[in-house]
């Protein structure tokens, strides 16, 4: 593909009053407590987001209708520290094994027991 | 947000993608677009007019002809959906983290 014009990466910074062993927990086995519903690739409701967590391990949502969906797998798995994962989700919003972006999750410890979460959604440009 | 979904849908069909990215390289008009094209004028045509709702192109008149560029806006479109998508999550993401803190620190919950 010869596109001149290529999306920047998403880049956000939260600050979490937690440490970030408990910040990396969260984001990856407490997924599910936190993603958003509207936000599935499935045709009936989303039960549940999950990351397995290994480096390979599986990013998928199970539907109420027990559907499985693939989203990525995890491609680094750094706990507390940094989390790499592959989002193979097209334009088309299905999942495509043969597309990579690629989801950064950095973790550091800051000052007053806090974290600062940076993360970065990348090769967006895989998606044109 | 319709806008995006409508840019993601536009550029799936790889006709299409074709044609959006021979404007990369500048302005052209269907002729030039539709040259070497396996498909008709007025199929390309159409396509122009599917990037060009979903926002992903421009046309103005040139003369007799009509001339298509890139919207510069365009890919910011399709990003912006995503952006707007992690906002909302990284935003949940932190109520949770420190809501589940906030528990800890009191003891025991029933």
């Amino acid at each position: 593909m010869s596109l001149m014009i290529k999306p920047a990466p998403i880049r956000k910074t939260v600050s979490v009053k937690a440490t970030p062993q408990r910040a990396f927990e969260v984001f990856t086995t407490g997924i599910d407590s936190w993603w958003p519903r509207t936000h599935k690739l499935g045709s009936a409701p989303l039960k549940q987001a999950i990351i397995e967590p290994r480096p390979g391990g599986r990013w998928y949502e199970i539907d109420e209708d027990g559907a499985e969906c693939s989203w990525g797998e995890v491609l680094a798995w750094d706990p507390p520290k940094r989390l790499l994962l592959a989002w193979r989700i097209d334009a088309e919003f299905t999942f495509n094994p043969d597309l990579l972006t690629e989801v950064v999750v950095n973790f550091t410890p800051e000052a007053g027991g806090q974290t600062r979460v940076d993360f970065e959604h990348r090769l967006l440009e895989n998606l044109g | 947000m319709a806008n995006s979904s409508a840019a993601f849908a536009a550029l799936a069909d790889p006709t299409r993608r074709q044609v959006f990215e021979r404007l990369s390289d500048g302005p052209k008009a269907v002729g030039e677009l539709a040259w070497g094209l396996p498909v008709s004028r007025p199929a390309v045509s159409q396509h122009l007019k599917v990037l060009k709702e979903a926002g992903l192109v421009s046309d103005h008149p040139e003369g007799a002809r009509r001339v298509y560029r890139i919207d510069p806006q365009g890919l910011g479109v399709l990003r912006a959906w995503l952006d707007q998508f992690w906002d909302a999550a990284l935003l949940a993401f932190k109520a949770e983290v420190e809501r589940e803190a906030e528990g800890e620190g009191k003891g025991t919950t029933p």
